[in-house]
């Protein structure tokens, strides 16, 4: 179960915005992807799974246990979606549908995936809810995006990725966008979570601090290239390039560290 | 007078907010854990009925079905049956609402075009439906050379009237209720495909349709289950007041000879044949007049109570307040 980009590349309008990207994410590995906006990185998580924007080609190899997915149907794709690879989005807000309950959204990639029927569903959203610990799960799977607070909604966007148990989960700065406090409890449920699924995690981000308690080896990219990469206890003792080193100072103050407290 | 009638109208919103709550709360309580998605599917109903828009748009339609319905097998007189002793009576017993110029009884009549009425409302929002979802989904979610196509195509199509659609297809098949039901339909159907298209595109790009993507939903399993329902309120707004126009173009249309033929009882028919009569025996207009128009307002309050209803977002202060009053109370 492991991940290999080679050579990725991504064309927008002829212009190359991923330039032969490398990396390899081994079974049960957790890296991250971390560079400046418009480095490449987010482009590159959704070229694994296929789902770039219209008029966004992507060339090279990404391969998910041997069998490369560049190239593959959309529909060979869509039963890895979810299944095997899950993806977490950075804005809670808008990574929900306003109009359908949280459970069912929950619940979707399983009701396709294992076949399950809308009562078995419904069950398995409340358990969901539960594995990522939102507040009285059973009452909260009726309710919509928008009676939920942010840091609420990135659990159920969590728990969407998560539902199928799926091999591979793409993180796609997912703390980005709430507020300190909640970013340390959300950094907490998906390092518990990855810990206890023994999934492998992408972790995709600008900070490096953040970076630093989730990950163990992380790749920096800078204009669709990757500048460095290797163990991140390295980077962050002695960081090799100017762009890492500027990570670093950027890198924020988080309250949250892996087995202690804040 | 005035003051009783408010107060029973107060009177009754509340006891219909209480019961909405009431029965709300009920059902979320009696499905318990693990069969939580009912209540929701539900729960628009209940809305609906505790808005009173909703709640006349609800009486309205549905009294208007219940009588074309009944007029299927019963009217108090044949409605085509002319009497020529009997012209022009005054409302009273047996004519309800009197006679026409022919000595024909204006209730019957009224109930045989409530099943022209409704035939026509339904038929053309049916052709609407099919044709405003089929080039809003071609016009949003195709290859981009097919969507810009549709777009100029509805853009060129909406540059014709109703009447001219109805006048060209009468002029090849001649007049007849199905004249009015495409025509409108037609009509109607690429305004809603005008309206619509753009909503699907602006939720085409939001996050949680690459959300469903990415737990695998096929396009259309993406179609069904995210870009319709968000685009749900739009269309109904649409759709009501087509079905509304529908029966507007129906008694107008049948009123210039495009639509129902001479045999078929229609308001807009009645209202034709009674209008030259206005200044001798106006009471009689006001009948077919009154139904048209009770008719097209209980449908847009319909539409309007149902956009309301089924939008989750838009009862968002109401829940919200529900939500934190125990915290508050406790």
């Amino acid at each position: 179960m492991s991940l290999v980009v080679q050579d990725l590349v991504i064309e927008i309008g002829g212009r190359r915005v991923v330039d032969g990207i490398s990396f390899a994410v081994p079974d049960g590995a957790r890296l991250g992807l971390i560079g400046e906006s418009g480095s490449g990185k987010s482009l590159t998580a959704l070229a694994v799974l296929g789902l770039l924007p219209d008029g966004a080609v992507a060339s090279g190899s990404v391969r998910w246990n041997d069998r490369e997915l560049i190239g593959l149907s959309d529909r060979r794709l869509a039963e890895l979606r979810g299944d095997e690879i899950g993806i977490v989005f950075q804005e809670p807000r808008t990574a929900l549908n306003p109009v359908r309950t949280v459970g069912r959204q929950i619940a979707e990639s399983v009701r396709i995936h294992e076949g399950l029927g809308r009562r078995a569903a419904a069950a398995r959203a409340i358990a969901e809810a539960e594995r990522v610990h939102l507040p009285d799960p059973a009452q909260i799977v009726r309710r919509y995006p928008h009676q939920l607070s942010g840091g609420q909604r990135q659990r159920v966007a969590i728990a969407t990725a998560l539902a199928c148990r799926p091999r591979l989960l793409i993180a796609d700065e997912p703390t980005t966008a709430l507020d300190v406090t909640i970013q340390a409890e959300i950094l907490e449920l998906l390092h518990g979570l990855v810990d206890r699924d023994g999934m492998s995690l992408v972790f995709i981000t600008h900070d490096l601090a953040v970076l630093s308690q989730i990950a163990t080896d992380a790749v920096v990219l800078e204009h669709g290239r990757v500048v460095e990469q290797g163990p991140l206890s390295t980077l962050l003792t002695s960081p090799a390039s100017p762009v890492t080193q500027g990570l670093l100072r950027d890198a924020t103050a988080t309250l949250w560290r892996p087995g202690g407290a804040a | 007078m005035t003051l009783r009638r408010s107060s029973g109208t107060a009177l009754r919103r509340s006891s219909g907010t209480a019961l909405r709550r009431g029965s709300g709360t009920a059902l979320r309580q009696a499905q318990g854990p693990g069969g939580g998605q009912g209540s929701s599917r539900l729960a628009w109903l209940g809305r609906l009925w505790g808005l009173s828009t909703g709640r006349f748009g609800i009486v309205v339609v549905a009294l208007i079905g219940v009588v074309a319905l009944v007029a299927r097998f019963w009217t108090p007189f044949d409605p085509q049956h002319v009497d020529i002793a009997d012209r022009w009576a005054p409302p009273g017993w047996p004519h309800l609402l009197g006679t026409d110029g022919s000595g024909r009884d204006i209730v019957s009549l009224l109930m045989a075009g409530a099943r022209t009425t409704v035939w026509v409302a339904l038929g053309a929002g049916l052709v609407a439906t099919l044709i405003g979802i089929l080039l809003a989904t071609l016009g949003a979610l195709t290859a981009r050379w097919i969507r810009e196509s549709v777009a100029v195509l509805v853009d060129i199509l909406i540059a014709f009237p109703v009447l001219l659609i109805a006048m060209m297809i009468s002029s090849v098949a001649g007049g007849s209720l199905w004249v009015v039901i495409l025509s409108v339909g037609i009509g109607f159907g690429v305004n809603v495909a005008r309206v619509t298209r753009p909503e699907l595109r602006r939720v085409l790009h939001s996050d949680f349709v690459l959300a469903g993507k990415a737990s695998g939903l096929t396009p259309f399993q993406n179609l069904w289950r995210h870009l319709l329902p968000n685009v749900m309120p739009v269309f109904i707004v649409q759709l009501s007041w087509g079905m509304a126009v529908a029966v507007l173009a129906e008694a107008g249309l049948s009123y210039l000879g495009y639509g129902a033929p001479p045999t078929q009882p229609s308001w807009g028919l009645l209202l034709a044949e009674l209008q030259s009569y206005i200044s001798v025996h106006p009471l009689t207009v006001i009948w077919p007049g009154l139904s048209i128009t009770l008719t097209v307002l209980g449908l847009n309050l319909l539409g309007d109570g149902l956009r309301e209803a089924t939008d989750p977002t838009l009862s968002r202060r109401g829940s919200e307040a529900e939500m934190h009053q125990p915290a508050v109370i406790a």
